[in-house]
């Protein structure tokens, strides 16, 4: 039987880490290098978790399926870095970044966490600025700031559009350093396909070389899981290609929980897809709303182009419906909101389904070269994608998926319900509740690897000084070893099958977007409860793979990951089923206020649902942690 | 809907580092022009598949040209025909109806090819290794404001650090030189003031780093032009200079 604990400290809300940090138990500094620690993942929470650790002393082992480090997803984060510096003199504190992460979250996450994560979210920026993150400076030399995602406070630290990448490379250089000391051995192009347990603990993965196709077993005192979100699930996504959720579902299925599944944030401003052969969607900054006019034609016939439609033909329904945030209302109303216009027919662009984001008013306002200097990058990305001049036509944006709340479940030392399995960054569930503030997962990802994990590890390894490591000719790893081998060997064995992997991600993501995307329902929901297992069956039976097993196989690798999706699909739409009320990005049609918001219900569902596996065949059980607010009070939220 | 094209691809096939490899020539058709570029190969990928021929296999990860994970050769020019774009920044109606595509993988000898269009790029981490960093433990930082960086200095040193360590530049020199790539990293990490303390070690490590993996330069600024990040030529003199300083520095900061 599952007990969650979330071994929440003690003490008032802003002295609880500090008690927490004295009562863990240490690791000598000389007796840490008889500990090896797994890495799995190289992004912000993987790389910097690995590197500090090695640091420490930790013998680490760090593994991706990258050929380098450097090129993990949070290379593409654009907009910035959340932390209460308060270097703008504008209010700003560890209070009230807490507060803010706890109400942007809808009041679904774990105070204690998050008040954690605001009190580190300083040392962040010391950290980077140390490693020779260029963040955007001021003329004097000081550190610049901007408002990020509607935040009433400068926090927001950026390095151009590149903020992911420059924090990335400032985390992989950090590695490289271990790397080049030899106290980081790095796995590079491998595919962590297993979590092997011993005893109920975790003792090391199963792993694929992704040039081989050797299948290998790896062993460590603890295992860490930095490996990211789902939102491919949805097939469309603005993730990378190869993001997925193979990693912390093959966790789950080892027994950590799984929690929140249902929880995923719509970003509002991305690129209509073009055509039926589109594979991912490009993100489009959060900051263009600053200036961009949202609005699509009343008339849902409208055949002239954006330039022709009179103004008083043109609806800005966010302007009309939100007079006082407009269009920058957070993500989930703003995204929520252009579905509702396309369902109604009007959408514009060749395939009706985008909205127009119009920069003529603050062209004519501030003038071509004053937008240019805001945009510039932004605008020509656009037009390198679309082929259409946005100072001239409107850019057309629709939402796309982005990032998932969801994740392992861990508790404050983010251990998984695994004792020795840790997750971090977005593979794991804890800081953001039911919707993420702009700027905080990389917050978040490079809080947890820093300084959070390299603090809580030792409680879980001091006790074990002098045990050695399973040695990997234990039959718990050559049993795993050999399951691995003979699931990824199945894919190419079979003959006669019918379509690539391709073809059922896509159909998966059709499934799970149209019923488990913007806006639910419970007859959707159990839509997707019976398509979702006869698609699983069908891609099992005829799904096709060619080439080998023993080499370079890109099909191969994805059937194994789409394998997973298929799992977790069902799961995620399970998790939105029981969830009768809106939170977040989590909205359910049968739970709106008259206006048509999203409106919580906090008697009954106040907790965090964490998924238990019970085998492929049975149902899942769902485990409650309820959510304590003793700092803050919760509301409504409200943007009229 | 967009416009649609018919193509003819060459693409180099070739089944390990150490195999022949040859080129596969395919008719693309009906291929929508707001396609990218590796959504056109998907398509080309998935009919090979429908007509059970193994996948042509292509590197990439993010498609929005800031992982660096893609590149490919596309009648000889390092990432195709437009300036400032990665491959997967690269979209259909640059290519007219008709067009042959010759497809390659990058070529240079410290690139080995995987597989098909896939290389190797494994030697510009270890030029990171060998000194691309600032030796600063997580939680030795001080304030973040109490170290003042000029705008300008700021500005040149996220100018460098936009490299995303493709490759292209090596692949565009006939010398498959390094040049650009490691004076990126290089510049970066020089230009600033928490940089400075390693600053001679660094070069020197980096420069002869690199000069056991990749060719010299000759000065061709073929790198520049196949750059999708356009990462200036003068980053390629700054580290000439640092690396001619580097010496002395290097002897008389031990000597001290
Ligand atoms: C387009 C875009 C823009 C964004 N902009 C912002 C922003 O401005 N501000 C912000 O705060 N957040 C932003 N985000 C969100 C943020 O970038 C991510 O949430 C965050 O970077 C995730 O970091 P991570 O370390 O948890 O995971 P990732 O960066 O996804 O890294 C996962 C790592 O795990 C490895 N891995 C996964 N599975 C396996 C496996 N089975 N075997 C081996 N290795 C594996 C991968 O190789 C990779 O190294 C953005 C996201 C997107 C998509
Ligand atoms: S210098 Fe330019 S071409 Fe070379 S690796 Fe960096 S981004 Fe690519
Ligand atoms: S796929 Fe990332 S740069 Fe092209």
């Amino acid at each position: 039987m599952v007990t969650l604990d979330a071994k929440i400290p003690d003490g008032p809300i802003a002295e609880k880490w500090d008690n927490h940090k004295f009562s863990v138990k240490l690791v000598n500094p000389a007796n840490k290098r008889r500990f090896d620690v797994i890495v799995v993942g190289t992004g912000l929470a993987g790389a910097s978790a690995a590197a500090s650790l090695a640091e420490l002393g930790y013998n680490v082992k760090v593994f991706t399926y990258h050929d380098s480090p450097r090129r993990a997803h949070s290379i593409a984060a654009q907009g910035g870095v959340n932390a209460a510096k308060n270097y703008r003199n504008d209010g700003d504190s560890v209070h009230r970044l807490f507060y803010d992460t706890v109400k942007g979250g809808d009041y679904r996450s774990r105070e204690a966490n998050v008040h954690r994560l605001a009190q580190v979210s300083v040392d962040i920026i010391d950290q980077c600025a140390a490693q020779g993150v260029p963040f955007a400076r001021e003329y004097g030399g000081l550190l610049a700031n901007r408002s990020f995602g509607g935040a009433q406070v400068s926090r927001t630290f950026y390095a151009r559009g590149q903020t992911g990448q420059q924090l990335l490379i400032g985390a992989y250089q950090a590695l490289a350093a271990q790397i080049a000391l030899g106290r980081v051995t790095l796995y590079n192009r491998s595919d962590v396909l297993d979590v092997v347990k011993k005893d109920g603990e975790a003792v090391g993965i199963v792993t694929r070389d992704m040039l081989t196709g050797e299948v290998s077993a790896h062993s460590g005192h603890a295992v860490v899981l930095a490996t990211g979100g789902y939102g491919n699930v949805y097939y469309l996504s603005t993730n990378a290609m190869m993001c997925n959720v193979s990693a912390s579902w093959r966790a789950h299925r080892k027994g950590a929980l799984f929690a929140n599944p249902c929880y995923t944030q719509i970003h509002p401003t991305c690129i209509p897809a073009a055509d039926e052969f589109q594979s991912k969607l490009t993100l489009m900054s959060e900051s263009l709303r600053n200036d961009g006019r949202i609005w699509v034609p009343r008339d849902s016939d409208e055949a002239r182009g954006a330039d022709q439609v009179p103004e008083d033909e043109r609806y800005y329904y966010l302007e009309e419906k939100y007079p006082a945030f407009g269009n920058l209302v957070p993500r989930d109303v703003a995204s929520r909101n252009a579905k509702t216009v396309v369902d109604e027919g009007r959408g514009v662009g060749p395939l009706k389904n985008g909205v127009y984001l119009d920069f003529a008013a603050a062209i004519a306002r501030d003038g071509v070269e004053a937008v240019k200097e805001r945009y510039g990058n932004l605008f020509d990305m656009y037009e390198r994608i679309t082929g259409e001049d946005p100072y001239t036509v409107p850019m057309r944006i629709y939402p796309a998926t982005h990032y998932t709340m969801g994740g392992l479940w861990v508790d404050y030392n983010l251990m998984t319900t695994v004792p020795g399995l840790y997750a971090l960054g977005e593979a794991n569930f804890s800081d953001h509740g039911a919707n993420r503030l702009g700027a905080s997962a990389l917050m978040q990802g490079l809080a947890d690897g820093y300084f959070v994990l390299p603090y809580t590890i030792g409680d879980y390894l001091a006790p074990k000084l002098g045990d050695s490591a399973v040695p990997t000719d234990d039959p718990v790893f050559t049993e795993a070893v050999q399951e691995v081998d003979d699931r990824t060997r199945q894919w190419t064995a079979k003959t006669g099958g019918t379509h690539g992997v391709e073809h059922y991600h896509r159909e998966l993501g059709k499934i799970v977007w149209e019923h488990c995307g913007m806006a639910r329902n419970e007859a959707g929901l159990k839509t997707a409860l019976s398509e979702i297992p006869a698609l699983r069956e069908e891609f099992r039976k005829n799904v096709k793979v060619l080439g080998s097993p023993d080499g370079v196989n890109t099909m191969l690798e994805k059937v194994n990951r789409v394998d997973d999706f298929m799992e977790f699909a069902e799961l995620k739409v399970r998790d939105a089923l029981h969830r009768r009320e809106s939170c977040g990005g989590h909205f359910r049609e049968e739970s709106q206020t008259p206006e048509g918001e999203a409106l919580r219900d906090d008697e009954n569902f106040a907790y965090v649902g964490a998924w238990e596996w019970n085998g492929p065949d049975a149902e899942p059980t769902m485990h409650k942690e309820e959510l304590n607010f003793e700092t803050v009070a919760l509301t409504q939220r409200s943007y009229k | 809907m967009s416009k649609m094209l018919n193509l003819k691809l060459k693409i180099w096939r070739q089944d390990g580092p150490h195999s022949q490899g040859a080129f596969l020539e395919v008719d693309a058709n009906d291929i929508p022009e707001d396609a990218s570029f590796l959504e056109m190969l998907d398509v080309v990928n998935e009919r090979l598949i429908d007509d059970d021929v193994e996948p042509v296999t292509f590197a990439h990860d993010c498609r929005e040209g800031i992982c660096g994970t893609c590149g490919v050769m596309i009648n000889g020019q390092a990432h195709g025909p437009e300036k400032a774009t990665a491959t997967c920044q690269l979209h259909m109606r640059k290519f007219n109806a008709g067009d042959e595509i010759v497809i390659e993988p990058w070529k240079a000898q410290s690139f080995p090819v995987l597989k098909d269009l896939m290389v190797d790029r494994r030697a510009f981490d270890r030029i990171v290794e060998a000194g691309g960093y600032i030796s600063a433990p997580t939680g030795t930082a001080p304030d973040a404001n109490e170290i003042l960086i000029p705008k300008e200095v700021a500005d040149t040193a996220m100018d460098a650090a936009a490299c995303i360590g493709c490759g292209a530049c090596v692949a565009a020199c006939p010398n498959s030189a390094a040049q650009l790539f490691t004076s990126a990293k290089l510049a970066h990490l020089n230009v600033l003031p928490q940089g400075q303390p390693e600053r001679w070690k660094r070069t020197e490590n980096m420069v002869e780093t690199m000069e056991d993996f990749f060719g010299a330069c000759t000065n061709h600024g073929e790198c520049h032009e196949a750059c999708p990040k356009e990462i200036p030529l003068d980053f390629i003199a700054m580290m000439n200079r640092d690396y001619m300083k580097s010496k002395t520095k290097n002897r008389s900061l031990s000597s001290q």
